[in-house]
Parts: structure tokens; C-alpha cells; sequence
């Protein structure tokens, strides 16, 4: 970075990006390229990384189909099912909601995303296990049903847990919507559904799009929601990490495995960012 | 619509809740409710490992976030005096630090520090004067490092759109005033961007006080909040544990609802 510092103003300026600068260098940059040179190396026979110059690790990688393939179909999955809860609320928020409640009512819908994801997901382990709702069901007659550690158990978990991230975005593009366009619609005999489908939904759709690719991209590298409620059955590629890192200790297959996600992570963005310039100009997301 | 309504906001708060509830029963039993009790609370503030893994976490959460805070706002201020082309790397830098998945970021951090420990640890030894040279591990250090990583990110974004809504005009009206730019940002940029540091700095604190799966790579032998918490699930759920999340619940809510507080922006009524 080029920075001018043969003036006062100048070096102000560089005296004051310099920490994060350094920060961002030493914590993000460098630890990348680490991964990038582990990716290429050998599993040391005591684990860990030796030095090589191979695409082996690379090659392998069909070894984990089964964590790509959960996690390829129950990110987007998760998503959408987000997408069609969180529209309704969004909506009524936005358009619906008296404007006295509704600033109580979007903090309701914020203040779930900030507080911890193990202690949420942890309220439906407890929910799920076998002294909950499959014991009041068991009362009722419908005995034996397991809910915990199933690929269902765990997209109740993501709805759950990522539904008002999906929720903010949304809500955020449909309050910035001019009312005028919506009487004029009306006033011009369209239906209500009609306006919905032809006004509405189409000037909200930036704020879906955000939405899907905030969930959709934290979902790729989500851990605890398929360990805690798919119990070990339902294997992302974040578990399949923590697995090579902590336990097997082949770091150059996960760091392997690591590059791959970023590029699918990066993949997505990409897709969803032209998706986003092609409806209309990218807006700015309230995440807080 | 209003009964969809009402069953989402259920669905949100009903599990939180049923958690909260249990943490004050009196029985063992997760199952029904035999009275109120207070005992899960005394046997969680008894355990010395728990203790142990909140004092960690709050030195973690304390430290990262305020070093956030402080450099997340300097690169805020003095991002608007780069010029484009330097501006534009610096964002894609800190939208990296925002999007890429956590077990990525704890993964990377560990693979280099690990690197960098074992090279520094035996040059340290070879020029320690003392007997016993210091060894550099994972630890502290290291979980601070990548938390503030993505907690800085957060900040700069924070301060940046509250610095982008202030204008250019007070700064000049300042200055035109004879006053010197130190004096402006005193008296003018820092009173107006101040509850946007605060409500950075909370959010941060938030971050690194529940985040598990950065901590989960790079803690090293020390023991965070979350990762007691994990642990002690995988080994069976009990009540002590809806007492530990209650109270993580509570720190993080008010935590959150100060935020948003300071972050609301008088908007012009309709």
C-alpha cells in the first residue's frame, strides 16, 4: 500500500490504519498463505505437516465426500426454509407492525442472533433428547420417535439459529420501500396479491438475496449445530475439520479441505453479488 | 398472518426460555418441573473449572475488544484520508476478516502460529540469558489475536457508516472556525462517533465471549467459557448447565440491548 509518507497529513493517516493494517497482515494474510503451503504438504507420520510439493491432499478429497455433500445440500436447503419463515416476519414487520412496537419487535428478532449459538443450540438438544418433546409424544401414544441426530434435527437447528439474520436484511430492503409505489398500485386496481407479486417482492429482492448469501456462506462453515444435534451422524465440512485438525492430526488434508471451503465460500459470493448488481444497485445491511 | 407471527417469535424465544426455567428447578429430572431452586447457580459458581473458564473468557473478551475498539476506530478515521485504490484493499481485507467461516479462520491462525512457535522457541532458547527461556505457545495470545481480528472488522464497519452519516460540513464549519484538526476531532468527530465505538466495542466483547469454534483451535490448554460449556454437554446434559446458560444469556443480552441503544439513530418521523 502506497501511502504518501513525505507529509505530515500523510503519515497521520498512516499512523492510524497501521495497527489493523498489521493486525490484518499477521492474523489473516500470513495464517492464509500457511494454510496454502500446509494444503500442498505431507502428513508427518506422528501427524501434524511435513514439507512436500504435492496435490495428493487435493486428490483426496473424495474421501470426505459425504461432509461435502451434507454440507453442499444443507446450506442452500437451510437457507431457502430460513427464506420462507423469515419473509412473513419480515413483511409484517416492515409494512404491517403498528410503528409503536416495532422497534421492540425488531430488537425481539436481533437480539436472538448476538446470544451464543452453542447455548441456543444446546435449548433444542434439550428440547429434542429423549426427556422432551419425544417423551410428551410418547405420552400421547406415538412412541419411539426420534428426532435428535437426524439430518431434520439439524435443519431445525439452522432455521433456528440463523432464521434473524435472514429476517434483518429483508426487513431492511422492504422499510426502505415508498409507500406511494404501493397505493399507486392500488389506486391503478391492482389486487393485493397482484401488487405483492409485481412491486413488492421484486424491490425486496436485494435483501433476499443478502439474506441467502449471509446464511447460506455461515452455514458452509457451521460445527455446531450438525454436532450437537446430528450427534456425529450428520458430518459438515467444519466437522470434518475439527476431526483432521484436533483429533486425526492430518493438518495438510484439512488445510486441503480448508482451501476448498474458502473457494466455495468465495464461489458463492461471487454468484450472489452478481445476482445483486443484476436486480438493482447493492445495499447496505443492518446486522445490528 | 398475526398467528404465524406469534408462532415464530414462540419458536424464537420458546427454547431460551424452557432453558431459563429449568435452570431454577429444584429436581435433577430435565423432564418436570419439582420446584424452584437456586442450587444449580450455587453448584455452577462452586466449580472452580467453570469459574476458571469464565475469568478466561471475560480477560479474552475484555482484551480483544477493546484493542478492536481502539484500532477498528483509527482505521475508521483514517481510512477516509487513504486514497481509493488503498481504501479498496483495505475493505476487501476486512470484509475477508467478516465473511470467511470461523473454523477457517482458527484453523489458518493455528497452522501459522504453530509454524511460528516452532521456529521462534528455539532461537529464544538459544539467546535466553537465564536458565529456563520463555516458551511461546498457544494460549491467551492467540485467541485474543484472532478474535480481534474479525471484532476490529466489525468495529471499522461500525464507526465507518456512522462517520459516512456525519457529513464533511461540521468538520469544515469546525475548522473554518480557526479550529486545529486535533481540537475538531476532539470537540466535534469524537462526540458524534463515540456510541458507535461503544456499541463496536460491546458487539465485539459479545463475539469473543461466545464464540467456540475459533477458541476450539487455537486456545492452546486454556479453557474458555464455550468451550467448558461444550464439553461438559458432550459429557450429559444437566441442569448446572442451563444455570451456566442462563447466565451467559443474560451477560449477552444486556450486552446487545446497551448496543442497540447506542446505536439508534433519531429518525425523522413520518
Amino acid at each position: 500500500m502506497a501511502l504518501a509518507l513525505n507529509t505530515k497529513r500523510g503519515m497521520v493517516t498512516a499512523a492510524l490504519v497501521a495497527p489493523a493494517v498489521a493486525w490484518l497482515f499477521i492474523f489473516l494474510v500470513l495464517p492464509f498463505i500457511a494454510m496454502l503451503v500446509f494444503s500442498v504438504g505431507e502428513r508427518a507420520p506422528e501427524g501434524g505437516y511435513q514439507p512436500a510439493f504435492t496435490f495428493a491432499q487435493f486428490a483426496n478429497l473424495p474421501a470426505r465426500s459425504a461432509a461435502f455433500w451434507n454440507t453442499l445440500v444443507l446450506a442452500p436447503v437451510g437457507s431457502l426454509v430460513c427464506l420462507v419463515v423469515a419473509y412473513p416476519v419480515a413483511y409484517y414487520l416492515a409494512v404491517r407492525a403498528s410503528p409503536r412496537y416495532r422497534l421492540l419487535l425488531v430488537s425481539l428478532v436481533v437480539v436472538p442472533f448476538w446470544t451464543s449459538l452453542l447455548v441456543r443450540t444446546y435449548a433444542w438438544m434439550y428440547l429434542l433428547g429423549s426427556r422432551g418433546i419425544p417423551h410428551l409424544l410418547d405420552m400421547i401414544g406415538f412412541e419411539d420417535v426420534r428426532i435428535l441426530n437426524t439430518p431434520g434435527a439439524v435443519l431445525l437447528g439452522i432455521v433456528y439459529g440463523y432464521l434473524p439474520l435472514m429476517i434483518m436484511p429483508i426487513y431492511v430492503s422492504l422499510e426502505k420501500l415508498d409507500r406511494r409505489l404501493l397505493e399507486a398500485s392500488a389506486d391503478l386496481g391492482a389486487k393485493p396479491v397482484s401488487t405483492f407479486f409485481s412491486v413488492t417482492l421484486p424491490l425486496s429482492l436485494p435483501g433476499v438475496m443478502t439474506g441467502l448469501a449471509l446464511v447460506t456462506i455461515l452455514l458452509l462453515g457451521e460445527y455446531l449445530i450438525p454436532q450437537l444435534l446430528g450427534g456425529g451422524k450428520v458430518f459438515f465440512i467444519g466437522n470434518a475439520l475439527v476431526d483432521l485438525f484436533l483429533q486425526s492430526r492430518n493438518w495438510p488434508f484439512g488445510s486441503a479441505i480448508a482451501v476448498t471451503l474458502v473457494v466455495v465460500v468465495v464461489f458463492v459470493l461471487l454468484i450472489a453479488m452478481r445476482i445483486a448488481w443484476k436486480i438493482a444497485g447493492t445495499r447496505q445491511v443492518d446486522l445490528v | 398472518m398475526r398467528a404465524f407471527i406469534s408462532a415464530v417469535y414462540l419458536f424464537l424465544y420458546a427454547p431460551i426460555a424452557l432453558v431459563v426455567l429449568f435452570s431454577f428447578n429444584a429436581g435433577r429430572n430435565a423432564s418436570e418441573f419439582t420446584g424452584f431452586s437456586t442450587m444449580w447457580y450455587g453448584k455452577a459458581l462452586g466449580n472452580t473449572f467453570l469459574v476458571a473458564a469464565l475469568q478466561n473468557s471475560l480477560i479474552i473478551a475484555l482484551t480483544s475488544a477493546t484493542l478492536a475498539a481502539i484500532f477498528g476506530t483509527m482505521a475508521a478515521l483514517g481510512m477516509e484520508r487513504l486514497r481509493p485504490r488503498s481504501r479498496a484493499v483495505l475493505d476487501g481485507l476486512f470484509a475477508a476478516a467478516i465473511v470467511v467461516p470461523g473454523v477457517v479462520i482458527g484453523i489458518a491462525t493455528l497452522v501459522a502460529l504453530v509454524e511460528v512457535f516452532s521456529f521462534m522457541n528455539p532461537v529464544l532458547a538459544s539467546v535466553w540469558p537465564g536458565e529456563n527461556p520463555p516458551q511461546l505457545g498457544l494460549g491467551y495470545g492467540s485467541i485474543i489475536a484472532a478474535h480481534g481480528l474479525f471484532s476490529m472488522a466489525l468495529v471499522t464497519m461500525i464507526v465507518k457508516a456512522r462517520i459516512a452519516s456525519l457529513g464533511r460540513d461540521i468538520v469544515e464549519a469546525s475548522s473554518d472556525l480557526y479550529a486545529t484538526p486535533l481540537t475538531t476531532f476532539r470537540l466535534v468527530v469524537l462526540p458524534q462517533i463515540l456510541p458507535s465505538v461503544l456499541a463496536g466495542f460491546l458487539l465485539s466483547f459479545t463475539f469473543s465471549f461466545d464464540d467456540f469454534i475459533i477458541a476450539f483451535f487455537v486456545a492452546g490448554s486454556k479453557t474458555t467459557l464455550p468451550i467448558y460449556v461444550f464439553a461438559s454437554i458432550r459429557r450429559g446434559v444437566t441442569p448446572e448447565i442451563n444455570a451456566v446458560a442462563t447466565l451467559v444469556l443474560v451477560a449477552s443480552l444486556m450486552m446487545i440491548l446497551i448496543a442497540r441503544i447506542l446505536m439508534r439513530e433519531k429518525k425523522p418521523t413520518n
